[in-house]
């Protein structure tokens, strides 16, 4: 099992190698689609022994848990790996056509596959360190990637990106460092068991604080998200994309992760914190939106908008909820790096990205509008498409806990995504090229035509196939929701089933039980 | 820098100093030391040349450009992590191999894959650093 | 020693948040070399100070003799260090660049990305 779990991470990085050794040749790029490939054939693999098994575990140099680094898959894992590969596989074609040869001398598909390996790898650790480990390798490669081009707003906005993510990488670590002060362990499974009986509670709410502000800096939640528009309209069609659709998705995967599995003690204060920054982010976001004028920049306000429906989910922490906050993980991921892609198409043919200098698509470019018309609608939430049926389960269980307003801020910024969506579609698809030019399709070549619009209509279908079938997904999703709400299991998996029995318990059963443990494990150490 | 000092002494010390880093990187195995330790003490020396000598001269005599070094590194400790597959055991297990070991508890020359790891963080760190360093030199 | 470690982490965490509210991006980056040292310290003085041996047994034993230091917290920090260093490099090299090609690292005057709209 444990080459399982390692695939993911490892293979990337060994395509990268590879891609770095050839990145004078196009060759590079080939290396990069191939090993990308394999990384989506192994993350299927992955998917099927996780669904077969619930959880897998991996215990990393045969050093047992909780003492070495555990690598670990339940469905969430498995799901967000397959959404990563997904991804990485549109990425790695879209940019055979959209990286000219500067930026892939200078090793961008060798940097893309550095990035992927370390989405995968925070994806499948039960390690808090490793966990870190895992946030730095991402965030160096997507630094990397940011200033790749060395235009002047790519450094600007690659300043404040830097700037505000090192401040939360420094967060991460405090809080880590006082979690281990605390308990001893970093395994997250070890975690769980251990602040069950933590003799100080507060403390533990503390630390947890610590760790939402830091993985809500990565998330972009409100009132952290700045550094996300600043930046994300800057790098590359095919960089931004990624970055859309996985890097702050790994927060809300950590805030997820952390705050169903690690800090559920306090879930009145804790919870209801995240309840209210989801609501204001999905305000905050939507309303930014609105007053952009450039089809990226109103692309990176609704991810942070959108961003705020996965923590509602976090938030409400019921089945139904954590339900729709999975569904709409992988429904955005695919959905918004869609939108990116189209985007870069629109500037490779009409000339730019900002609104008032483009337009005409609609008229010279009919595929491509349809092409963005099926993942618009599916942000915005149009049955029956993908992202209606996560909004659905969403508003749902909210109403379910009587929160009417929080239902009521979802339904408004759905409508408020609409005007946003209508405002893209009328300015660059619908009115006149306002130079009078004539965009068109066939002015790329045939090969750079595949290469760009091949992903783009890949990530559509899913998309429609998703939302014309969604009870598979649905069912996906409820089953690793009923995971994360009763993570015995995987406590289970990770350190034995006594552990699990012990954690099924009753909180304060489980309490005095893991303390008598933890006075005879004492004893029995030498 | 134009030294007549610093150019002369920088040929003893380059030779002494990627000496030295290849002893910290084998006295890693059993005490205090290893790649990342080597790894920085190797690119100093490389430093120092660029500074004296300037960088044209230290990227020829490094002959690989530094990021193709860091980048085999990556590959190298990539293999070292691969190696416990050759006994099924579970990723990244060290996997040891004892040359000439005695029935006596004389363990003879050990070598194992954890140092296959740590040549491997050599690289990336030798090679990181000097891609910055030669970088920010050539810019100034 | 926990105590005057405590007092260390509280003038470092103060000094960087003094630093990093300056305007420039430099004096920026140097309030965050000292808040990732306060962090690393905390690991540190969190993981327990044992003064004494080193975490190492004697060929044959199975478990060392005396109480001895705790080793993960150590290689906790020095995991992070390396990491932290390769992030300031990186910061470091892109002030430059930003000193070069913007010619301005105050935060202030970066603008490119997001013009200042007009009429403001």
């Amino acid at each position: 099992m444990s080459w399982l779990l390692a695939a993911p991470i490892i293979l990337p990085l060994i395509t990268a190698v590879l891609a770095y050794l050839a990145r004078t040749r196009p060759l590079a790029g080939r290396i990069g689609v191939a090993g990308s490939v394999l990384h989506l054939a192994v993350a299927g693999v992955l998917m099927g022994v996780a669904l077969d098994r619930g959880v897998v575990v991996a215990q990393i140099g045969s050093w047992p848990a909780p003492f070495g680094i555990t690598l670990v898959a339940d469905i969430l894992s498995a799901v967000m790996v397959v959404i990563t590969a997904i991804t990485g596989l549109a990425t790695a074609v879209y940019a055979l056509a959209d990286v000219g040869p500067r930026e892939n001398r200078l090793g961008f598909h060798a940097l893309l596959q550095v990035l992927l390996a370390g989405v995968s790898g925070a994806f499948v650790t039960g390690d808090l360190f490793n966990l870190y480990v895992w946030f730095e390798v991402m965030l160096i490669a997507s630094f990397a990637l940011l200033v790749l081009g060395g235009q002047k707003a790519q450094i600007d906005g690659a300043v404040k990106y830097v700037a505000l993510n090192l401040v939360s990488t420094v967060l991460f670590l405090t809080g880590v460092g006082l979690l281990y002060g605390m308990t001893g362990t970093l395994n997250m499974a070890d975690l769980a068991v251990t602040l069950r009986a933590a003799e100080n509670p507060g403390l533990v709410t503390l630390v947890a604080m610590l760790f939402m502000v830091a993985f809500g800096m990565k998330a972009a939640l409100f009132p952290l998200f700045f550094w996300l528009p600043a930046s994300y309209h800057t790098p590359a069609f095919a960089v931004s994309a990624v970055f859309a659709g996985l890097l702050t998705k790994v927060g809300v995967y950590a805030l997820i992760r952390t705050f169903t599995l690690i800090f559920t003690e306090d879930q009145p204060f804790t919870h209801t914190f995240l309840l209210w920054v989801a609501c204001l982010t999905m305000a905050v976001g939507v309303i930014g939106a609105a007053a952009q004028a450039d089809f990226r920049k109103i692309l990176s306000f609704h991810i942070i908008s959108q961003i705020g429906y996965m923590v509602l989910g976090l938030a409400l922490m019921t089945p139904l909820a954590l339900t729709g906050a999975v569904f709409y993980l992988v429904h955005h991921i695919i959905v918004k790096a869609n939108l990116f892609l189209v985007s870069g198409v629109a500037q490779k043919i009409a000339g730019d990205t900002a609104l008032d200098r483009i337009g005409g698509l609609y008229r010279t470019a009919p595929l491509l509008a349809l092409l963005f018309l099926v993942p618009a609608f599916s942000l915005a939430g149009f049955p029956p498409l993908s992202g209606f049926w996560a909004k659905y389960v969403l508003v749902k269980a909210s109403l379910d806990l009587g929160a009417w307003l929080v239902a009521g801020v979802a339904l408004a910024v759905g409508l408020l995504t609409i005007y946003s969506m209508t405002k893209i579609w009328g300015e660059a698809f619908w009115k006149p090229h306002p130079e009078g030019r004539d965009p068109r399709l066939s002015a790329l070549s045939p090969a750079a035509r595949r290469a760009l619009l091949g992903p783009i209509a890949a990530l559509a279908v899913l998309t429609c196939v998703i939302g014309f079938f969604p009870q598979p997904f649905v069912a996906l999703a409820e089953r690793a929701s009923a995971q994360l709400l009763d993570p015995s299991a995987y406590v289970a998996a990770v350190l034995g089933p006594e552990a699990g029995a012990r954690f099924h318990r009753a909180p304060e059963a489980a309490a005095a039980a893991t303390g008598a443990e933890a006075a005879t494990g004492a004893e029995a150490a030498p | 820098m134009n030294s007549v000092i610093l150019t002369a002494g920088t040929r003893v010390l380059v030779a002494l100093l990627v000496l030295f880093s290849v002893f910290m990187l084998l006295r890693g195995h059993n005490e205090p030391g290893g790649g990342f330790i080597g790894g920085l003490i190797g690119a100093t020396g490389f430093v120092i040349y660029a500074i004296a000598c300037g960088t044209d001269a230290a990227r020829a005599a490094l002959r690989a450009a530094p990021e193709t070094v860091a980048a085999a590194g990556l590959g190298i400790a990539i293999l070292g992590a691969l190696m416990a597959a050759i006994t099924g055991q579970p990723f990244f297990t060290g996997q040891w191999l004892f040359l000439g070991a005695g029935e006596d508890g004389d363990k003879g020359l050990p070598l194992s894959s954890v140092l296959v790891f740590d040549v491997g963080v050599y690289l990336v760190v030798f090679g990181a650093i000097l891609t910055l360093v030669f970088a920010l030199e050539e810019e100034i | 020693m926990e105590p005057v470690l405590a007092v260390l982490v509280g003038l470092l965490v103060a000094a960087a948040v003094y630093l990093m509210l300056a305007r420039s991006f430099l004096l920026y980056l140097f309030g965050l070399i000292l808040v990732s040292n306060a962090a690393n310290l905390v690991i540190f003085a969190a993981g327990g100070l044992t003064p004494g041996a080193p975490p190492l047994i004697e060929t044959g034993a199975l478990a060392p003799a005396g109480p001895v230091a705790n080793a993960l917290p150590q290689a906790l920090v020095l995991t992070a260090i390396v990491i932290g260093f390769g992030l300031f490099a990186f910061a470091l090299v892109l002030a430059f660049r930003a000193m070069t090609e913007l010619g301005t690292i105050e935060s202030d005057e970066m603008r490119i990305a997001e013009p200042p709209e007009a009429g403001r």
